[in-house]
């Protein structure tokens, strides 16, 4: 195996460019070294104008998403020696702006998550004298899966409907409702549905299924929406058929 | 946070990326869902050519044979096959996506996926069956 | 509590009824479609099977549980490729400009379709 393998990082400086160019850079090729360790090298100790965000480099922040080889991924949890010899093309993560080189505008994201009120929403809140509010391990398994989101927007960058139609509200955004949904402690779902069963919320989504497959927590934000589908259907129609009926 | 970039002197000009109308060729994953949504397709021809079926029925034995022998044609069978592929296709992908789509619960437990998509298959198959006693057995 | 940037509309939403009609009509697609189109698509035109005698479908097809039966069956599947290939054609083919008639078109198939099986159906016998 040869000890260096070829980035071909793409650079976009809003200054002298109007387009992204691709720039190669030779990096030392360490069975330990993920692309996230590449780009720390590069920046380091060749080419310190390279822009990108990372923190935690162990795959929990969601700060380090970028489109390896056509793929989103976390560069931190993604390594040299699976593509050994190279060249890795390494570009900003799909269906957002792109600010400079690597660094991509996630307000989109970031306006669409609190309309789905990802909190715990009570009709009352309980006094504190009551004490906490208990779950049995059933009752956290129904929601934990979608809990594990960290918000790294892959499934973003690979669902085609959002990359086609920005208006839709998201893989994540959804199982983040769907999260609060399940969850024994709240009573948000009545407001959740509002905002959900408009065309661009849960109707959007076509089951491509990319965004479960690129996740690296495991959310598997297709099923999330596919349930929440469900439930807003069988919800609606009850509502039709009894209006008066309890929630 | 605002909508639109208001681009100031200090403000950079963000990079759109353009999607090409030709998104999905770009991945075999989107080609697969492509060619599953394109499913509904042959769906509907299906429909329609069970239509014309119960049509020349309907219009005595001699239409209807005319009908199976117009059915003969090669262009005809091969449509149908290509038809009977992307039908099959829909069928594999309804049966395993369901799993995925819903939680079933049997007694307060969760069905497991693998039992979830092998039920749907004993259910076409009794389906298949009956179907095919209905029409040419007994 | 809930933070609301767009007007809500006032009418009953529709996309929830197409999307039960969808999953419904794939359910049964699948169920039906593959034997019915090898049968009479690929097996009776062939010769791999009999095909058999008009006499005896007349009395299998004017038998009212098959009447409503494949009425249903029929309808729901023409729901579910309307809905289907409304998405395809919005999504693959970035026609979203021509959303209305889109819809329109594909929805209104089905029920032409849908309608033309009734008629169908209820003038074999």
């Amino acid at each position: 195996m040869a000890n260096t393998i070829v980035l071909q990082v793409a650079r976009y400086r809003p200054e002298v460019e109007t387009e992204p160019v691709m720039q190669d850079y030779d990096v030392p090729l360490r069975d330990d070294w993920s692309i996230l360790d590449g780009l720390n090298h590069v920046k380091d100790q060749l080419d310190g104008t390279l822009s990108y965000r990372w923190s935690c480099r162990m795959g929990i922040c969601g700060s380090c998403g970028m489109t390896v080889n056509g793929e989103p991924k976390l560069t931190c949890a993604t390594f040299l020696t699976d593509y050994a010899p190279g060249p890795v093309r390494v570009e900003p993560l799909q269906n957002f702006p792109v600010i400079r080189d690597l660094v991509v505008e996630l307000g989109d994201f970031m306006r669409k998550l609190p309309q789905v009120n990802p909190w715990l929403v009570r009709e009352e809140e309980l006094p504190v004298s009551h004490g906490e509010y208990l779950q049995t391990p059933d009752e956290v398994d129904e929601y934990k899966q979608f809990s594990m989101c960290i918000n790294c927007m892959l499934c973003y960058a690979a669902c085609p409907v959002y990359g086609l139609d920005p208006e839709f509200m998201g893989p994540a955004a959804i199982a983040l409702a769907q999260r609060y949904n399940l969850d024994s402690r709240d009573q948000g779902s009545p407001e959740r549905l509002e905002v959900m069963i408009e065309p661009e919320g849960l109707w959007g989504c076509t089951f491509v299924g990319e965004c479960t497959r690129v996740c690296p927590k495991d959310v598997d934000p297709a099923g999330a929406i596919q349930r929440y589908k469900l439930t807003a259907a069988t919800t609606t129609l009850k509502r039709l058929v009894f209006p008066r009926g309890a929630r | 946070m605002s909508n639109r970039a208001s681009y100031t002197e200090f403000h950079p000009r963000w990079y759109r990326r353009p999607i090409s109308t030709w998104w999905w060729l770009g991945k075999w994953t989107y080609l697969a869902f492509i060619l599953r949504e394109l499913s509904s397709i042959f769906v509907a021809w299906f429909v329609i050519f069970m239509l014309l079926l119960v049509r020349a029925i309907g219009q005595g034995d001699a239409e209807y044979q005319r009908f199976l022998d117009r059915v003969d044609h090669p262009l005809v069978v091969l449509l149908n096959l290509v038809a009977l592929a992307f039908v099959i296709f829909h069928m594999v992908t309804w049966f395993h996506l369901t799993p995925q789509a819903m939680v079933v619960r049997v007694g307060g437990r969760r069905v497991r996926p693998r039992l979830i998509a092998a039920s749907q298959y004993i259910a076409w198959l009794v389906v298949s069956v009956f179907v095919l006693w209905l029409l040419v057995g007994g | 509590m809930s933070a609301q940037t767009e007007p809500r509309k006032s009418r009953p939403p529709v996309e929830p009824f197409l999307w039960l009609g969808f999953t419904s009509g794939g359910a049964l697609a699948a169920l039906f479609a593959p034997i019915l189109l090898f049968l009479f698509g690929v097996a009776f035109p062939l010769g791999w099977i009999d095909p058999p005698d008009h006499d005896h479908l007349v009395a299998v097809v004017s038998n009212p549980v098959t009447i409503v039966v494949v009425f249903v069956v029929f309808s729901l599947c023409l729901v579910h490729a309307a809905h289907r290939f409304r998405y395809t054609l919005y999504d693959g083919l970035r026609m979203q400009h021509l959303n209305e008639l889109i819809a329109v078109l594909c929805y209104g198939g089905a029920v032409l379709g849908s309608v033309a099986s009734a008629y169908v159906l209820l003038t074999v016998a």
